[in-house]
């Protein structure tokens, strides 16, 4: 009885412990392909806050498709922060459980977004295919990996890059959606995510060419056997800006506002910038830019609200349920 | 011996033996191979590398932690409804079987998403659960509930036939004599039964740590704390990790080989019994 009492006792002691070592613990939910990115940043931060506070930081990190992670905050997952892929998916968290105050873009520099990226794309060794800009996407016989824009951010920027080519290069809207409708007509397995569409392409081996995030293409080539593939930059492309945010009424229940705060902060900072250009992310810094130049060949890029007037307005024409993604997508090319 | 007559022909034997073993090893032990032979791929240090580190670990422990919570209280569901179908007549018997049913039926995704519908932020409970600072869904509850729902079925299905073809009169013969309804349930029921309920409980147990669909949509995702060990292979295979997620395959597989020995040794030492059971 008394060792039942004893054990009892040691595991009250065991669960307080945490509290008196000042442990904090941050969920910072993400989307597909930024797994390595956070690794590194995370690391990087916890020896940071460390010798500024000297407290032991915890980051968890929850990885997916951007709309499903955006879809499991709302259902209450409880993220100290999110990283998404696209300001429309913070938006709903702001808008369906109201967890964040509307206007949470304008709380840090650069509308939120720490780094950038574009959408290029990857083929395999040799560019059998001769692949070289989007009008190569639509011929016969090419077989295009890109994810479901329905369930992944970067998917929506694959499908609006492919739609500003469209537009700038054959005038119309209605020219325009001929063209993705003929795109995607080429795309044999549409993944839930960007990391899915990368597997399918770079492991499974299927397909001629992925649409990809520059940083998931960087990171293929590099992981999967350098030489097996080739990087292709489009003549345009889409401003894909990946933002963070603070979700207020869970740090405010954890009590983890400050160090959420500062860890947000921290990616804005010169040793932040850089582990985010090693990763393939362009860095908003102009000194690190500078320095990481030969990696990010300059595009023309096409911009969420200058071009497609901001992503309220986007998601309810393209990607809402009967919008023209609904439209032209009719189950894509047969057979493997 | 059975006569000429009336054996099939022994081509027709021999085909149909060679059918099944090849069929058996193409779709069940090459794969099987495939899962070691990928985990050991870079050497037996990267191997056990994969399956020490902190993230497996903690998958690994959030794996027996829910099998150990899920296979006990569905062994008692089990063999209550079991019980009572098999025992008892009441007018609504078909439709428990039915519902008994059901999780065989419904898609793993569907019974994830009920428990998000009923339990998540926006869902009928979540606003409640939320002022009670409590956490069911991408938390260990609604892993362990989503487990419950997909294995409820098989200790059930296992016992209800079993049960029935037994009857009820030893039962009866043993509460006339003036057994309690305990002792009878321990000293005549259970011992009829057990063969049928240990099958049970090893299925529901090879489910439960193997279940992926269900667990997926309630887990959330946060490695070393709502990963199960499934949900870890995934995440390795998709970080480029083939080897260490073919490891903690190989992790898992071991387990479910594990379940399998021990039902075999078991058969093995209880032969003389089961024969004499006839079962």
């Amino acid at each position: 009885m008394r060792r039942i009492a004893l054990a009892a006792c040691l595991m009250i002691a065991s669960l307080a412990a945490p509290a008196m070592a000042a442990r904090v613990e941050l969920l910072n939910v993400s989307y597909d392909p930024t797994r390595e990115l956070y690794k590194a940043v995370n690391t990087g931060f916890a020896a940071e806050w460390k010798k500024k506070t000297g407290d032991d930081v915890v980051i968890n990190q929850s990885h997916g498709g951007s709309g499903k992670q955006a879809r499991s905050v709302i259902d209450g997952l409880e993220a100290d922060v999110v990283t998404l892929a696209l300001a429309y998916d913070i938006d709903a968290i702001a808008d369906k459980a109201k967890l964040l105050p509307a206007a949470w873009q304008a709380r840090l520099p650069n509308n939120s977004t720490p780094y950038y990226s574009t959408i290029v794309f990857l083929v395999r060794k040799g560019n059998p295919k001769g692949i070289h800009d989007w009008g190569d996407l639509v011929k016969p016989g090419v077989k295009v990996i890109t994810p479901n824009p329905k369930t992944s951010g970067g998917a929506r920027w694959n499908f609006l890059a492919a739609w500003g080519y469209g537009q700038k290069a054959l005038g119309t809207p209605a020219a325009a959606q001929d063209f993705v409708k003929k795109l995607y007509a080429n795309v044999p397995v549409l993944d839930s995510g960007a990391r899915g569409s990368t597997v399918t392409f770079a492991e499974r081996g299927i397909g001629d060419v992925l649409i990809a995030w520059e940083n998931e293409a960087q990171l293929a080539d590099q992981e999967l056997g350098a030489g097996k593939f080739e990087i292709v930059v489009p003549s345009v492309s889409v401003l894909a800006e990946p933002p963070v945010a603070v979700i207020d009424k869970v740090v405010d229940k954890h009590g983890t506002r400050k160090v959420a705060e500062a860890y947000l902060s921290y990616l804005y900072t010169p040793a932040a910038q850089e582990i985010i250009a090693k990763n393939g992310y362009r860095p908003r810094d102009p000194a690190v830019a500078k320095r990481y130049a030969a990696r990010f060949p300059t595009i023309q890029l096409f911009q969420i609200d200058r071009n497609f007037g901001g992503w309220t307005k986007t998601q309810a024409r393209f990607f809402a349920d009967g919008g023209i993604f609904d439209q032209i997508y009719t189950g894509g090319a047969p057979g493997l | 011996m059975r006569s000429a007559a009336i054996s099939e022909p022994r081509w027709l034997r021999l085909a149909l033996i060679v059918l099944m073993l090849g069929f058996l090893a193409l779709n069940l032990l090459l794969p099987l191979a495939v899962v070691f032979a990928e985990g050991l791929r870079k050497g037996i240090a990267a191997y056990l590398g994969a399956i020490r580190e902190a993230d497996a670990l903690a998958a690994l422990r959030l794996t027996l932690t829910v099998a150990a919570i899920a296979v006990p209280l569905n062994i008692i569901i089990g063999l209550a409804a079991a019980w009572a179908i098999a025992k008892f007549d009441f007018r609504f018997k078909s439709l428990l079987i039915t519902l008994i049913d059901l999780p065989f039926s419904v898609s793993p995704v569907v019974s994830g998403l009920i428990y998000v519908l009923v339990f998540g932020l926006q869902g009928w409970l979540g606003p409640w659960l939320q002022a009670h600072d409590a956490q069911v869904i991408f938390a260990v509850p609604g892993l362990v509930l989503a487990t419950i729902f997909v294995t409820f079925p098989f200790v059930a299905r296992e016992l209800i036939p079993l049960m029935e073809e037994q009857g009820r009169d030893e039962e009866e013969a043993a509460l006339s004599l003036g057994a309690s309804g305990l002792a009878t349930f321990w000293h005549v029921t259970l011992p009829n039964i057990r063969w049928g309920l240990l099958y049970g409980v090893l299925l529901c147990n090879a489910r439960a740590m193997g279940e992926f669909g269900a667990v997926s949509v309630v887990s959330g995702h946060i490695r070393g704390k709502t990963n199960t060990l499934p949900l870890h292979i995934e995440i390795l295979y998709n970080e480029y990790n083939f080897a260490a997620a073919f490891a903690v395959a190989s992790l898992l597989a071991g387990l479910a080989l594990v379940t399998l020995v021990l039902k075999s040794l078991l058969e093995w030492r209880f032969a003389g019994q089961l024969a004499g059971r006839g079962h």
